[in-house]
């Protein structure tokens, strides 16, 4: 990779395997069998319905694909999965909706 | 059958479905890495000691960007960081679990194992803990092996993919089919569309800050939510 020598790749790919593991471990090594308290479940019920929308949203909005410029075929497809998704609440109608919807308007030349 | 075995194959069903976003999404990353410059045993390397799509994709482009290694590692974690909610999610159900068995979990923890795992554990609250570890790992077969798999057929394959095929697309796709079966009641909406409007709204905060700004805003909302439609 240009301008970047084996051994910082190396250090890169290490600090981040051993980063990416203490957060993973952090909570559930450390808590153990202690409870936390019910404001802290309550706002853990809405980690993964709050981060990974917040992940998704620019990937739909300035996908890297088309150099950061919003698609409409990607963000139609995205709307129908994300529907979808919620009325069937099956994951595989979710995935097979957005890539065939895609498939189907890049076909129609949109 | 123990019942710790078939909670591991109810995992692996489960998470069947998610080999068809796996797949492309682990290939996207071989074939991104090698076009990046890097060799096969650096793009592996990625797969196999970080196991985490979405830092990994963050690195390599700002490794391309030629961004300093204290942004390359701070921006990555950032995207991670969202891990340590997970953990603290999982840990009422796992927690109790042996030191090996959640170091175990801690490696795979991942958007797919965690989603699954978690749905699971809400909708069948009589899960026992080896139940509990035996579904999550059951789901950890099904979404991490074949992440390295897919990893090094993408880097070998490289650049013969064809480029019509859009496979960036199964990237947002993957993580909505994570959480759009989850959007269960009004607080669940609420959180979601929040987490989108303060992301739209922060994208100028750097190092993908905004990742942890947006999701905190969405479960403050949602549980604020909860908390009074309780009352």
């Amino acid at each position: 990779m240009t301008g970047w020598s084996d051994a910082t790749i190396w250090l890169i790919i290490v600090a981040l395997g051993m980063g990416t593991f203490t957060i993973r471990f952090s909570f559930l090594g450390l808590l153990g069998n202690r409870a936390l308290p019910e404001w802290m479940l309550r706002h853990l019920r809405y980690t993964a319905v709050a981060i990974l929308p917040a992940l998704v949203t620019p990937m739909v909005l300035w996908p890297n694909a088309t150099g950061g410029q919003t698609d409409p075929a990607r963000l139609t497809a995205a709307i129908l999965a994300l529907a979808v998704g919620y009325w069937t609440k099956n994951a595989i109608a979710t995935i097979a909706t957005g890539l065939a919807a895609l498939f189907a308007l890049q076909a129609l030349g949109i | 059958m123990a019942s710790s075995t078939s909670a591991y194959f109810r995992g692996i069903r489960a998470a069947l479905p998610f080999l068809l976003v796996v797949a492309p999404f682990g290939m996207l990353f071989g074939v991104v890495g090698t076009e990046a410059g890097l060799n096969l045993a650096q793009v592996m390397g990625f797969s196999v000691v970080i196991i985490a799509g979405a830092a990994q994709f963050t690195a390599v482009q700002l490794m391309q960007e030629q961004a300093p290694t204290l942004i390359v590692l701070a921006s990555a974690l950032a995207v991670n960081l969202r891990m340590a909610m997970y953990a603290a999610s999982l840990a009422p159900h796992l927690g109790p679990a042996p030191g090996w068995q959640r170091i175990l979990i801690a490696y795979f923890n991942v958007d797919g194992t965690y989603a699954l795992s978690h749905m699971e554990y809400e909708e069948k609250p009589s899960m026992t803990l080896p139940e509990k570890v035996g579904f999550y790992m059951g789901t950890a077969t099904v979404i991490c092996f074949p992440w390295y798999v897919a990893t090094w057929i993408g880097a070998v394959l490289g650049a013969s993919i064809p480029a019509g095929l859009s496979i960036d697309f199964a990237v947002p796709v993957a993580f909505m089919s994570f959480f759009a079966p989850a959007l269960r009641t009004l607080p669940h909406v609420a959180a979601a569309g929040t987490a989108i409007l303060l992301t739209v709204l922060l994208q100028w905060v750097p190092y993908s800050l905004w990742i942890l700004l947006a999701g905190a805003g969405g479960m403050i909302v949602g549980a604020e939510l909860e908390r009074r439609m309780a009352k």
